[in-house]
């Protein structure tokens, strides 16, 4: 079920934004601050009224669709890490499943699980590392089975090594067949890892394709604006300055 | 049904038979004359409208803390207790009080008008800053309407009646304000009770709610009405007591998960304890004329929660 924005224009932060996600791969969206990247997320996760154009997951309009079934369908995890309540970390996780109507203990588990925090199920929200509540929130979309994953800086607050193992597990849900939105500052972290990469840029489509061309250093000099160029292997880039 | 539902419940039924011996004459059912007519038609009535009133005003000052996501939040803040005085205040302005069903009537008019009220403001967009503001707004009115009716009292029996009112007290109430105030409480517990899986939900905040399915502005409908039946319904038959939407939900907390949803029956037992507990106390001190209930859980309510915040403080709670 494809996911798609026709000519998406969002509170003066998205200008006509067409753009059509397919499940099964990795979409990363990237661009400078302000560009409108976390604003397209939300649209595409159906929180956001559009003022011109729409989203449509398949053949219907987002909007359209019943809060419930957009719910199991998207699961949607934004950049605030904000936990109001001091509660433990599996009742948090276990919210993934309110969509479905029921506390199943095997998506919560395995969820648990792939983000590597089963021992942390009993401790208090409040008691975590910045890190470890990164991947408690994601282990709380998880938990839900969507078929889209929409995560806005998953990796912002982790360390390399957890950045690359959630990385891998998103890498297994999109082969499972999920569609895996993510908005990622680390250029190199997109170009590494995505299948896809759109380049927003003042809430427009800069460049959106395979990641070596839509993250071509030309392209990065003229939405970043700053002299940049990639160093080493395919699937090991990294970007350096100059 | 969890530990602290239990543990208040628990309490509750051994507070309830204490308090209908408590009073200025102490009940011995045996030997006191009367004891059995006392009891069905003062204490009985009295004992159970505090805890009516203490539910209805724990488990709302609960739903308002999960839905405002903040410890400090009260149900006064919603409007729907100041609306509900002025209410009341204009039945005793206009000396419609000697009818019985007047003065609560009027009381309950002026909690549907603060909940039309806020309805009309923040209903359509279910925002919680809109809603936070509209609420203050509609209480800061209500406040000034009646401070108003207040300083313009036809007479100095009136003024006095309203001051002594607004203090809220169970005196003399009977099986009349019982019956009017259990139903609409219970409705609007109930409508609380509802609401806990979506204020759950909020916790991760209200783009995390939306996407989790939580329909924002139904909640906010669910919370109005809940709030509006069982504080319009205390205020109708007790007055304003405060304080108690405030406290009860750190008395439980730290006896349940801290979920949002497991706090709000409890919190209702919780409640009903501690206005039970408080109005048996004033019945008890040997003053010449009864201690105000509101006036007693305030003067109670303040320093615990002071002592509250200096243990949180302490990071001990």
């Amino acid at each position: 079920m494809r996911l798609a924005a026709h000519d998406l224009s969002v509170a003066e932060r998205l200008a006509g934004v067409s753009l059509a996600l397919t499940p099964g791969s990795i979409t990363a969206i990237c661009g400078p601050n302000g560009a409108g990247k976390s604003t397209l997320l939300e649209a595409l996760a159906g929180l956001l009224p559009a003022d011109e154009g729409s989203v449509s997951l398949g053949d219907t309009d987002l909007l359209s669709l019943p809060a419930k079934e957009r719910a199991r369908l998207l699961g949607y995890l934004p950049q605030a890490h904000e936990i109001a309540w001091d509660v433990p970390v599996r009742s948090l996780v276990e919210l993934g499943r309110m969509p479905h109507g029921d506390r199943r203990a095997e998506p919560v588990d395995a969820a648990l699980a792939a983000l590597d925090i089963a021992h942390l199920a009993q401790r208090r929200a409040q008691s975590l590392s910045g890190g470890e509540t990164a991947r408690v929130l994601l282990a709380r979309v998880l938990a839900g089975e969507p078929r889209w994953i929409l995560a806005d800086e998953p990796l912002a607050a982790l360390d390399i090594a957890h950045q690359l193992a959630l990385l891998q597990h998103l890498r297994r849900a999109a082969d499972a067949g999920a569609g895996v939105v993510l908005v990622l500052h680390d250029l190199a972290h997109a170009m590494n890892h995505a299948d896809r990469v759109v380049v927003l840029d003042e809430g427009r489509v800069a460049a959106d394709g395979a990641c070596e061309d839509a993250l071509d250093h030309r392209v990065i000099e003229r939405v970043w604006k700053v002299p940049v160029r990639w160093i080493g292997e395919p699937g090991h880039r990294a970007l350096v300055s100059g | 049904m969890n530990r602290a539902m239990w543990i208040f419940a628990g309490l509750l039924a051994l507070a309830l038979p204490l308090s209908l011996l408590a009073g200025r004459v102490w009940l011995d059912p045996a030997t006191t004359p009367n004891a059995a007519l006392i009891l069905a038609d003062l204490r009985l009535p009295r004992a159970l409208l505090a805890v009516i009133v203490g539910a209805g005003l724990g488990a709302s000052g609960a739903a308002m803390q999960g839905y405002l996501r903040n410890p400090l939040a009260d149900p006064g803040l919603f409007g729907i207790a100041p609306g509900a005085a002025l209410g009341a205040v204009a039945a005793l302005w206009f000396g419609y009080a000697a009818a019985p069903f007047l003065l609560p009537l009027f009381a309950l008019l002026g909690a549907g008008g603060a909940m039309a009220l806020l309805a009309a403001i923040a209903g359509r967009t279910g925002g919680i800053a809109l809603f936070t503001l509209a609420g203050l707004m509609v209480a800061s009115l209500a406040g000034a309407l009646t401070a108003l009716a207040i300083s313009l009292a036809p007479n100095a029996f009136a003024m006095s009646e309203i001051v002594m009112w607004l203090n809220g007290a169970l005196t003399d109430r009977s099986w009349r304000e019982v019956w009017l105030a259990a139903p609409l409480v219970a409705l609007g517990v109930l409508l609380l009770w509802r609401s806990g899986r979506a204020l759950d939900a909020l916790t991760l905040g209200e783009p995390v709610a939306r996407s989790l399915g939580v329909d924002t502005g139904r909640l906010l409908w669910l919370l109005i009405a809940g709030v509006g039946l069982t504080v319009g319904a205390s205020v109708a038959v007790a007055g304003i007591i405060g304080f108690v939407g405030l406290i009860v939900p750190h008395l439980v907390r730290p006896l349940t998960d801290r979920r949002p949803s497991q706090l709000i029956v409890p919190s209702a037992l919780a409640g009903a304890l501690l206005v039970l507990l408080a109005d048996s106390v004033v019945r008890v001190l040997p003053l010449v004329t009864e201690l105000r209930l509101g006036i007693a859980l305030s003067l109670l309510g303040a320093p615990f929660f002071l002592w509250l915040l200096l243990r949180l403080r302490r990071g001990l709670a």
